[in-house]
């Protein structure tokens, strides 16, 4: 009797993921498909897309030695479009030393700090968004992967419970908008289902390139939530949920949102 | 003489601004499914809770629309307010602002009188209601004037 009724809670726990409202993997839709033709325009054409600006800087300093060790990141590298084919689709990724997972922004200031002997670039510095938007544009077209290392199960773990908790004086979850409600409008806007499939992004709102991690302050303050610093376990757990959730799905990156 | 623990505590909490005191709310009484009183003893001003509807400060049109087109961005995450004073009496507009997940817990709704219970509040709004007892009634006036 006890052993029926704790199969059939375990049954319950197993179909609670689904209950919750979660995106089928064939009903998901980048941010690219909620947007006008106009955007999407912007976005298809590499010559109209703001976010090539901040790739062109980024292939600058790719190629501009840099710190102590007065090396470039194309000494160790080489070609961006053959050594970063594919690196941004599997990022946030497990780094041993800290083992942790780190996001590209942070992949790439251990290179600074280690390798360059430079100092960190700032987070939303133009010079982190152009390298990491340079890094991202390889990977134009190909399925992200984030999230396929089962050392990273329990961060995977934490940015999932994150997506589901109610935060902020107005007490939403990421859920209740990027899940349940992501086919309806807040106040005009569409709401998406927040999958991360272009970062760094150009976004008009901005008039001027961001990471995932600035998008997600943003909403966080919309929800009136104090938003998590730049680089957080939290935030990079966030991150990482994200982007196993957009498993297989295909990079677009430097995306143009509205 | 060293002073005690708990007096240097005392002297600390003493010594914090006020800002970081919650505030306080007006009680309230639910009955039913509804707060049959005003939460500040007086009606409120219709006029005054259109102009809180539509501003975006106070969140509704985030999620709702209404009979105001002059409004440009409504949200279509619940449903409109018109003919809200005929769906529901003026006790039950008011919890429903007050506290609408005390009604249906799956509710997205914020309660926009409530101060307890929230994970993560940013600094600038902790222990504050979203909105006042004061801005609860005008809206309650305007809702319940929308009759179809």
């Amino acid at each position: 009797m006890m052993r029926r009724a704790l199969f059939v809670l375990a049954l319950l726990g197993a179909a609670l993921p689904a209950a919750a409202g979660e995106i089928a993997p064939s009903e998901r839709r980048s941010g690219y498909d909620f947007m006008s033709s106009d955007t999407k325009a912007m976005q298809d054409d590499d010559t109209a897309n703001p976010g090539m600006l901040s790739v062109l800087d980024g292939d600058t300093l790719w190629n501009t030695k840099a710190g102590a060790a007065n090396k470039s990141c194309s000494d160790c590298h080489g070609d961006v479009s053959v050594s970063m084919k594919g690196a941004t689709a599997r990022y946030p990724a497990f780094n041993a030393t800290s083992a942790t997972p780190i996001d590209l922004g942070q992949r790439v200031n251990l290179c600074r700090t280690q390798h360059q002997e430079a100092a960190p670039l700032a987070p939303e510095s133009s010079e982190l968004l152009a390298l990491t938007a340079l890094i991202a544009k390889q990977s134009r077209g190909m399925p992200i992967i984030a999230g396929d290392d089962a050392r990273l199960a329990t961060s995977i773990a934490r940015g999932r419970e994150l997506f589901f908790q109610r935060e902020g004086q107005l007490n939403i979850a990421c859920s209740n908008c990027h899940d349940d409600n992501a086919d309806r409008h807040l106040a005009g806007s569409a709401i998406t289902q927040g999958q991360p499939t272009g970062y760094p992004i150009y976004r008009l709102e901005w008039q001027g390139m961001g990471s995932l991690q600035r998008r997600i302050r943003g909403c966080m303050t919309g929800v009136r939530a104090q938003a998590f610093d730049f680089d957080a376990a939290d935030m990079i757990a966030l991150e990482l949920y994200l982007m196993s959730r957009a498993h297989g799905m295909k990079m677009d990156a430097p995306a143009v949102r509205p | 003489m060293m002073p005690s623990a708990s007096r240097l505590i005392a002297m600390i909490i003493a010594a914090l601004p006020a800002a970081t005191v919650a505030q306080t709310l007006a009680p309230y009484a639910i009955s039913g499914d509804g707060i049959p009183d005003s939460l500040t003893g007086q009606p409120g001003d219709a006029t005054r809770g259109l102009a809180l509807v539509l501003a975006r400060s106070s969140t509704c049109i985030l999620c709702h629309s209404g009979p105001f087109p002059e409004a440009r961005f409504q949200g279509d995450l619940a449903p409109t307010l018109a003919g809200a004073g005929s769906r529901s009496t003026p006790a039950q507009l008011r919890l429903r602002l007050v506290d609408a997940s005390s009604i249906n817990p799956e509710t997205i709704m914020p309660s926009y009188y409530r101060i307890d219970g929230f994970a993560r509040v940013g600094s600038a709004w902790r222990d504050k209601p979203i909105l006042s007892a004061e801005q609860i009634e005008d809206i309650v006036a305007y809702l319940a004037s929308l009759r179809e």
